[in-house]
């Protein structure tokens, strides 16, 4: 497509997906500006300053491989992509005893070796149904309904790696497993109650569920997506970098991007738009908008009710987004000591959920507005292996806390430290010591991370990943292939198929789809 | 003590299965023939004494109907009309205080969710009169506007007083003005100490009105308008449903679940009607801001009509009672007949019915296939029909303003 209209597109949300889709739309010749509200590009892949001198990951902090295919077309490599140290995962014993969930392997004191083979072979299993998947992911999801070439075109390619890519038994497999809940399917096939435990959080980390939830199985496939291409990392100078690396590549496409440009309204003219406006008055005409805010935030905020059908706002207005998860930042001035682990071992992503029944326990709490009196936990210290984010000597841990439930009973405002201290006890019973090395911390509960990051719900997903918001479902049908109701609005973002994680799908999807409907022709 | 006030007041009376209108206590007096039905959980009459001159009083002199049981809300607040107007398909903005216009709304698809009047009652302030109970729509679409909406079904006693006599009756009842009041016009008045509000509307395609006021105030003001037919000046008389029915249908006004499947309880696809296909094309204004159903209305407008709901003339007298229509004698289906009545004053079979279009055009001729009994026996006949595109009935006298004096 060539350079053909006068009006740039513009991107609301300078996002990680909003670059992505800012790029791809530039290389094919487009004028693209992207408006963002803070004063750094990113959103939820940012680095921030918690403390004077600590930096961390603001919101998202491990990598699951930004997608190769992106990586490639917008020549990541070239502008200085680093996506850091791969970790494994560890999941904490109380004992000391810990295990080492690697990609393909699992390692640990008192592991039977039946449990270590089933791990490789289910590891293999999942990642090639979740491998299954690709043409759904990558792709505009299919409309039931008035459906086109390309829809025809990956639903024959779904059917084709189902079928034929996996084969009769694992496909049949695969259809038996894929709506079910994680609980049942782990307990068929492990022992140990850590493993279980362990792969249960990946299930559930940042969602409104607990094991027993059915369509856990598919939450898992999502998250173990990433994991085809490589594994999981922590990018060097936090998730920021990842984020300017992509700004880089996108001013080199020719991208504008304005930082602290608060998008107020896309204004809507006879169902279509015709600009945004900021929070400053100042008017951007626009044939394009590409909103890579949530839906909740693109539909009822900035576009409003009254420019769209009642039903459409119903179904966004009711779709679920409340956050589950907080963010907890500590500042340390050494590194603390956990029993049983190593050095090296420390560097790992690790996780407390000792067993399922604790992650469901953790979430029942949730159900009832309720933070969990035993959290799970996913920890890191990217300053081990990445000692500018403190001063020297110092440390950062990033802990994502579940279960912490956007609309808590009693109102976050008294309930916050003793949230937090909830965290830090808990991990003090596996490092002992652990309390007193703490110099600074900051909690963000989910209404935080709505404030701070123009989440609506300070949901990581924007908006909940069950199978009733997923695919042709995702945010809502209606506009769930990018396209909205609204002529020349299109979604990028999280909150768009397939969803949330730093993959930069959404984002690449919806220039794909804006392209192929001949935008700004 | 709250709570206790407020537990009286939701409790449910298990002997009340029907609910009784402020009116009941006339109503039940004038219904010499027990003829009751439910309309809208109250009890109300079909019939109160004889069909024929319950028919006649609307069509030759003056007639009374207790209106109350329709659903009523209430619309204010600062978003008043942006809310209505993005609920309907009209364009409220036109509708100037003291006037009513009558609407439609659609779901998201463009299909028909119900009809009803909107009352401009007084600057900023309106009452949507609906078929159907539409609070959990009207509430679903005031989502991020500053609107109130409060169901008042049960808290406004409502009369239709309608026939040619009417405007005389009323004016001899006590209530001065109406000489000034037109078409789809409202007059705010008192009448014996009360607050009454006059609308110059109706369902009988004649000259009429509708008179509200509060429940306590009902039985006076039916008194009041029945004092009219004690002095012996003019017949009054209280009509039920089925009355009205022969009537509206006469007045070529549809009724939503009878004639069209509104959409809302429309299961399988096609089932459900847009504007277009149940002839309110009219009442769509696209210049408007937007509203519910624009889109796929505006898309819908650019092709060939596929079905109409039409007004037709079906020839004889045999009664064309949910009969199938075709396109000759034994010919192909193009339809069905919706509501159909024998017109006492027109003197022929009117129906509503539902007929596929080709090429946005009716079909060439239509046939009706009649079953009817003959002393038991079930017989068969055709007979030819005819598409009328004026209403049945339209009486000058319902718009000359002021109404002829009788």
């Amino acid at each position: 497509m060539t350079n053909s209209i006068s009006k740039p597109i513009i991107i609301v949300g300078g996002g990680h997906n909003g670059l992505v889709s800012a790029t791809y739309l530039a290389k094919a010749g487009h004028k693209v500006k992207v408006l963002e509200a803070r004063e750094v590009v990113g959103g939820a892949a940012s680095t921030t300053s918690f403390a004077e001198g600590y930096r961390v990951s603001g919101v998202a902090h491990i990598l699951y491989t930004l997608n190769p295919k992106i990586c490639r077309d917008l020549q990541l490599e070239s502008m200085g992509l680093d996506p850091g140290t791969s970790i494994d995962t560890i999941a904490l014993g109380q004992d000391g005893n810990h295990l080492t969930l690697g990609r393909n392997a699992v390692n640990g004191v008192d592991l039977s070796q039946k449990d270590i083979s089933a791990y490789t072979d289910f590891k293999k299993e999942f990642r090639s149904y979740a491998k299954a998947l690709t043409p759904l992911i990558m792709n505009k999801p299919p409309r039931l309904k008035d459906m086109d070439r390309r829809d025809l075109s990956t639903l024959a390619q779904l059917g084709w790696k189902l079928r034929f890519g996996l084969g009769a038994n694992s496909m049949r497999e695969f259809l038996r497993v894929g709506g079910i809940n994680i609980y049942d399917v782990l307990n068929e096939v492990f022992d140990d109650p850590r493993l279980k435990g362990a792969i249960a959080a990946d299930a559930v980390l940042g969602h409104h569920m607990g094991p027993r939830t059915p369509t856990t199985v598919l939450t898992y496939l999502y998250r173990l997506w990433g994991e085809i291409h490589g594994a999981q990392s922590l990018p060097t100078g936090g998730m920021g970098e990842i984020s300017e690396t992509l700004a880089k590549a996108a001013i080199k496409a020719g991208v504008t991007i304005e930082t602290g440009a608060k998008v107020k309204r896309i204004v809507v003219d006879e169902g279509k738009v015709s600009a945004v406006e900021l929070e400053t008055g100042e008017l951007i005409e626009a044939s394009i908008v590409i909103s890579n805010a949530d839906a909740k935030t693109t539909f009822l905020d900035l576009v409003g009710a009254e420019e769209l059908d009642a039903m459409f706002c119903h179904r966004i207005d009711t779709s679920r987004s409340k956050g589950n998860t907080a963010k907890l930042h500590l500042a340390l001035n050494s590194l603390p000591k956990f029993a049983g682990l190593s050095g090296s071992q420390l560097a790992q992503r690790l996780i407390i959920a000792p067993n399922m029944r604790y992650v469901e326990h953790a979430f029942n709490h949730a159900k009832y507005g309720e933070y969990s009196e035993q959290p799970v936990l996913e920890i890191v210290i990217p300053t081990i292996d990445d000692p500018e984010l403190a001063p020297e000597g110092h440390h950062v841990m990033s802990i994502s806390a579940s279960f912490a439930p956007y609309s808590l009973k009693q109102g976050w405002e008294n309930h916050r430290d003793r949230f937090a201290n909830k965290i830090v006890d808990l991990i003090e019973g596996y490092a002992s010591g652990f309390s007193d090395i703490i110099v600074a911390r900051e909690l963000l509960t989910p209404p935080d991370i709505e404030a701070q990051y123009n989440i609506s719900g300070g949901h990581w997903h924007h908006g909940e990943l069950t199978i009733d918001q997923s695919f042709m479902m995702r945010p809502v049908h209606g506009a769930a292939q990018y396209d909205t109701p609204i002529s020349g609005l299109f979604l990028c973002g999280a909150t768009a198929h397939p969803g949330g994680g730093v993959t930069g799908i959404p984002g690449h999807n919806s220039a794909k789809r804006i392209l192929a409907m001949g935008a700004g022709k | 003590m709250q709570s206790v006030e407020q537990e009286k007041t939701t409790l449910h009376d298990p002997d009340e299965v029907l609910k009784h209108s402020p009116f009941h206590e006339q109503v039940e007096k004038h219904c010499r023939l027990r003829n009751w039905m439910s309309w809208n959980g109250y009890l109300t009459a079909r019939v109160y004494d004889t069909l024929a001159s319950e028919y006649f009083a609307i069509r030759s002199s003056c007639s009374v109907m207790d209106l109350t049981p329709m659903e009523k809300y209430r619309i204010t607040g600062p978003d008043a009309l942006k809310f209505l107007n993005r609920l309907v398909v009209r364009d409220v903005s036109k509708l100037k205080p003291l006037r009513v216009t009558y609407v439609a709304w659609c779901n998201d698809e463009g299909k028909v969710l119900d009809d009803g009047t909107i009352f401009h009652l007084e600057e900023g302030e309106y009452r949507l009169c609906s078929q159907h109970h539409q609070l959990d729509w009207l509430l679903m679409s005031s989502l991020g506007m500053d609107v109130t909406i409060v169901e008042e079904t049960h808290d406004v006693a409502a009369l239709a007083v309608q026939g040619p006599t009417s405007y005389s009756v009323l004016c001899a009842a006590g209530i001065n003005g109406l000489d000034k009041l037109k078409l789809f016009g409202i007059l705010h008045t008192e009448l014996n100490g009360f607050k009454v509000m006059v609308s110059r509307t109706g369902y009988t395609g004649d000259l009429g009105y509708e008179l509200w006021t509060e429940p306590v105030n009902g039985l006076d003001l039916w008194d009041v308008i029945f004092s009219v037919k004690d002095s012996g000046l003019y017949d009054v008389r209280a009509i039920g449903l089925a009355a009205l029915e022969m009537v509206r249908i006469e007045a070529g006004f549809i009724m939503p679940g009878d004639d069209f499947n509104t959409a809302e309880t429309a299961i399988r696809a096609g089932h459900d009607r847009s504007p277009f296909e149940i002839g309110l094309g009219w009442v769509i204004n696209f210049d408007k801001p937007h509203f519910t159903g624009k889109k796929a209305l505006q898309e819908e407008k650019g092709r060939s009509i596929k079905r109409r709901l039409v007004k037709l003339l079906v020839e004889g007298n045999k009664p064309p009672v949910d009969s199938f229509l075709y396109d000759k004698k034994k010919g192909q289906r193009v339809g069905t007949i919706k509501s159909q009545i024998w017109s006492p004053i027109l003197k022929a079979n009117l129906t509503l019915a539902d007929i596929e279009y080709h090429k946005g055009k009716p079909p060439a001729e239509i046939w009706a296939e009649i079953y009817y009994q003959k002393e038991l026996e079930w017989q068969v006949t055709w007979a030819r029909c005819r598409i009328s595109k004026d209403p049945f009935w339209s009486h000058p006298r319902r718009s000359v303003t002021p109404p002829e004096r009788f």
